[in-house]
């Protein structure tokens, strides 16, 4: 359980809501009309998306120590299944699932 | 016309419902065993309405409070909507009160749905865009309050689990990557949240990631662009 106040609880969810609901709302408030969006703009939107969902998997595995046991090697193998199940059958839920599966299935057997 | 708009709507929401579905429990029964009451996921859901988020808040409420980092975090996770907005800035031009609500509920699927329907000729827009909105957004919050109800159900170990959330950034990024025709954007990524978790350890690193990959992003734009151009 967090130990955060009510308060800051309240705040921190409604900074996500808010920092989302800016990014949805964004466009339509500045580009009521014909304007032709910078190309600037148009460029980072393309680009940031790859740079930040490489981003998020290492904020996943960012607690992994690789120095003391389990030296990573869940999370390596756990990861790979879902890479080659996902390269294999490219079926999203289902590359989820299996490498969530392993994953519990070798911290709860395996490296115990 | 609004009943039939809605049974053209649905039957494209149907891969979502699953999706939602699975997802939405999986982060209800993670918030649960994080110690969370069904009520915040189920709140969560419905308010932030942004999967890959939800799924760092729960982090971020576990963390010291720092509420311009989480605002920061949430701009630059879910930058991708200002382009989304930017496609359907035309589709609701004259949707009147729907308005408000078709781009409240703009995530990813409802994007990817909305943009590239067939809508039948019979069939009201604005109203099979709002369908398609309202039912995948009851799907997911549907799922996060049974995951998060359902968590104190579970009696089998759930160790682990929070695994789920790391599996579903690395299918993005893979999707991402596969889908993509070079990639400077993933390796900027890569390299800049690897040399700043090493430089500033695990609770600091993700702003100046951000920014890494802004000035990357900035400094290789010539290149990067010549390189779209030719392929």
């Amino acid at each position: 359980m967090t130990t955060m106040p009510m308060t800051e609880q309240v705040i921190t969810i409604a900074m996500c809501t808010l920092g989302t609901m800016a990014t949805r709302f964004l466009p339509f408030l500045i580009f009521r009309s014909d304007k032709p969006t910078p190309k600037y703009v148009q460029y980072l939107g393309k680009m940031l998306p790859g740079a930040i969902f490489a981003m998020l998997v290492v904020y996943c595995l960012r607690k992994v120590d690789v120095t003391s046991f389990s030296w990573g090697l869940p999370e390596l193998i756990a990861g790979g299944v879902t890479v080659g199940l996902h390269l294999w059958k490219r079926k999203m839920l289902l590359s989820i699932a299996a490498g969530t599966v392993v994953y519990m299935l070798l911290v709860q057997l395996v490296f115990v | 016309m609004v009943w039939r708009s809605f049974r053209a709507a649905f039957p494209q929401t149907i891969p979502i419902l699953a999706g939602f579905l699975f997802l939405g429990m999986a982060y209800g029964i993670y918030m649960n065993i994080q110690g969370f009451s069904f009520v915040y996921p189920m709140i969560m859901a419905l308010v932030i309405f942004g999967g890959s988020l939800e799924f760092l808040a729960v982090e971020m409420l576990l963390s010291p409070f720092a509420p311009v980092q989480v605002l920061l975090v949430s701009l630059m996770i879910q930058a991708r909507h200002l382009f989304y907005g930017i496609s359907m800035l035309d589709k609701f031009k004259g949707m009147g009160w729907k308005k408000f609500y078709l781009i409240y509920g703009m995530c990813d699927e409802t994007f990817s749905v909305n943009y590239t329907a067939k809508i039948p000729e019979d069939c009201d827009r604005g109203w099979f865009y709002f369908f398609v909105t309202a039912l995948n957004q009851i799907y997911w919050v549907g799922g996060a309050t049974l995951g998060g109800l359902l968590g104190n159900l579970i009696h089998f170990n759930t160790d682990g689990l929070d695994f789920v959330m790391t599996a579903m950034f690395i299918v993005i990024f893979l999707e991402q990557w596969l889908k993509e025709k070079h990639h400077y954007s993933a390796w900027a990524g890569m390299l800049s949240s690897v040399a700043c978790l090493l430089i500033f350890g695990a609770d600091n690193f993700l702003i100046p990631t951000m920014i890494c990959i802004l000035v990357l992003l900035t400094a290789f734009r010539k290149p990067i662009e010549r390189r779209e151009e030719k392929t």
